[in-house]
């Protein structure tokens, strides 16, 4: 490649001409993540509080082993496995893998977190630059393995939605049925809008138009690419949203209203 | 008459300042306007670079108050007016004068990606035959009009200066159109990811952010780029799954 042959003057950190709020984006990043990632964390060493009635919490499902082996796949918690663990350590590391790895969240979390840049035309803290090409970030490339077990979990929380309509074997629908239900709509949103997603389906084919299931399937990933980071920001919410208000309803601190 | 002031930089390869300069303004004035007004008036001697005045030549690049815009399309009405206005050239180019820099550097990459090799003539006469929704999209790309704001915002070329490794924004769209070209036959894997450097963007989506032609070069070109190349070298199921899938 063409090199420079002008020496160019390299900024410093937070040097910038920019008149506009431009750190307000990087910092509610910050915040959202932050405030997530310290709460997920959280719920997760819990180990309870994350049922109430038909409802799961989706930090801990599918629930592979449980403290009484009840509804759990595989039943209690094998001997030999620390105290600590919980069923949320056990699964969170694949929709969290999902997330970290996602191409709108790696843009996101390089500019709150690493200031690499902190925002447009803004002076970075470190000269050396490594990208996404070496170790450790070329790990990234690993986000449709991620993907492939995202779609999973979207087929196990859905079906978390239908024993969420099942009280005591009858039928109905309480609060908590509608705050699982928007959970997995929201995570269908954004895991369906995936970039990888949209390359598997379709993108990798420079000639579409004699294939029209994959046509059709592309269209839609597109579609929903486009607002990619809306579904993101939202699904995040649903999640905590979801796991705090069972958590709250199984402490005894909200009510659970059944509208059915 | 309404007045601004604008702080203009003026300078070479050797140093420079910052310059204020105010003129009147009347509405509908763009900041291309603007600067020829104090050229014509105050500054003979400034240099910037314009051509259509339409946002077509991609020519006025520069950074509007540390934002790289097009001056001609840059509308007095959305810059306060009560603060001086800063006008300074693209950080990433070499500067020649004032507001002028030396782009050069990008049509020497530009050289260097494959060129576009059709496949044989699909009809006996040696044209093509193409379906209008596989054109579509690589016509978003053809929008490009080489203004290079997307090359001076990328900071892997703006902060550190990776021009010997990493083509940038505006060539991996270029990349991009012919790679996804439905009548291309080359093959461009390779190149971006060694010499092109695609593993070197951080998807920060500032060049799209900055691109005068709204074209999404984050999400249309350099992610489904970086999918392919993940395609070819670090997906080794997908590979295996294609050894056996029905050609």
């Amino acid at each position: 490649m063409s090199s420079i042959d002008v020496p160019l003057e390299r900024g410093r950190f937070g040097q910038t001409a920019r008149r506009d709020f431009w750190w307000v984006q990087p910092l509610l990043t910050f915040l959202g993540l932050g405030t997530f990632i310290v709460y997920s964390t959280w719920a997760a060493f819990q180990g309870d509080h994350y049922r109430f009635g038909p409802y799961l919490s989706p930090f801990y499902s599918p629930e592979i082993f449980s403290l009484t082996g009840e509804d759990s796949w595989f039943g209690q918690f094998p001997d030999w496995m620390p105290y600590f663990v919980t069923g949320a350590m056990l699964i969170l590391w694949a929709p969290g893998g999902f997330r970290f790895t996602c191409y709108y969240y790696r843009g996101a979390y390089y500019k709150a977190f690493w200031a690499d840049p902190p925002s447009c035309t803004v002076g970075e803290p470190r000269k050396k630059y490594l990208g996404e090409r070496s170790f450790p970030l070329i790990i990234q490339n690993i986000h449709r393995y991620f993907l492939y077990l995202a779609l999973v979990f979207l087929v196990l929380l859905s079906h978390d939605v239908w024993k969420a309509l099942w009280f005591d074997n009858t039928f109905g629908i309480g609060v908590g049925t509608l705050v699982l239900l928007a959970n997995v709509i929201l995570l269908s949103g954004y895991t369906l809008g995936c970039h990888s997603l949209r390359h598997l389906v379709g993108g990798m084919f420079d000639r579409l138009a004699q294939r029209p299931v994959r046509k059709t399937a592309y269209d839609c990933v597109s579609c929903l690419n486009r607002r990619h980071m809306i579904w993101a920001w939202c699904s995040l919410f649903s999640v905590g949203f979801s796991d705090l208000y069972i958590r709250m309803c199984s402490m005894g601190i909200w009510t659970d209203w059944r509208i059915l | 008459m309404a007045q601004a002031t604008f702080k203009i930089w003026r300078g070479d390869r050797t140093g420079g300042h910052f310059t204020d300069y105010t003129t009147e303004i009347t509405d509908g004035m763009v900041v291309l306007d603007a600067i020829h007004h104090i050229q014509a008036q105050q500054a003979n001697d400034l240099a910037v670079r314009w051509n259509c005045k339409a946002g077509k030549c991609g020519s006025c690049s520069a950074e509007i108050n540390g934002m790289p815009k097009l001056m001609c399309m840059t509308r007095l009405n959305t810059l306060p007016l009560d603060q001086p206005i800063t006008v300074q050239p693209m950080k990433t180019f070499p500067l020649l004068k004032d507001l002028v820099t030396d782009v050069s550097w990008n049509f020497e990459v530009k050289k260097k990606i494959k060129k576009f090799k059709p496949r044989k003539p699909d009809a006996s006469d040696g044209t093509w035959r193409m379906q209008q929704s596989d054109v579509d999209r690589v016509q978003e790309f053809r929008k490009c009009i080489e203004c290079f704001l997307c090359q001076d915002v990328c900071h892997v070329l703006r902060d550190h200066h990776m021009h010997a490794e990493f083509i940038g924004p505006r060539f991996l769209v270029y990349a991009a159109a012919l790679e996804m070209h439905p009548l291309d036959t080359e093959d461009r894997l390779e190149d971006l990811r060694k010499t092109d450097g695609i593993g070197l963007c951080n998807i920060t989506k500032c060049c799209t952010k900055v691109c005068p032609e709204s074209i999404t070069i984050t999400d249309n070109a350099i992610i489904p780029l970086k999918e392919r190349v993940v395609d070819r070298f670090f997906d080794p199921l997908g590979r295996l799954f294609r050894v056996f899938r029905p050609k």
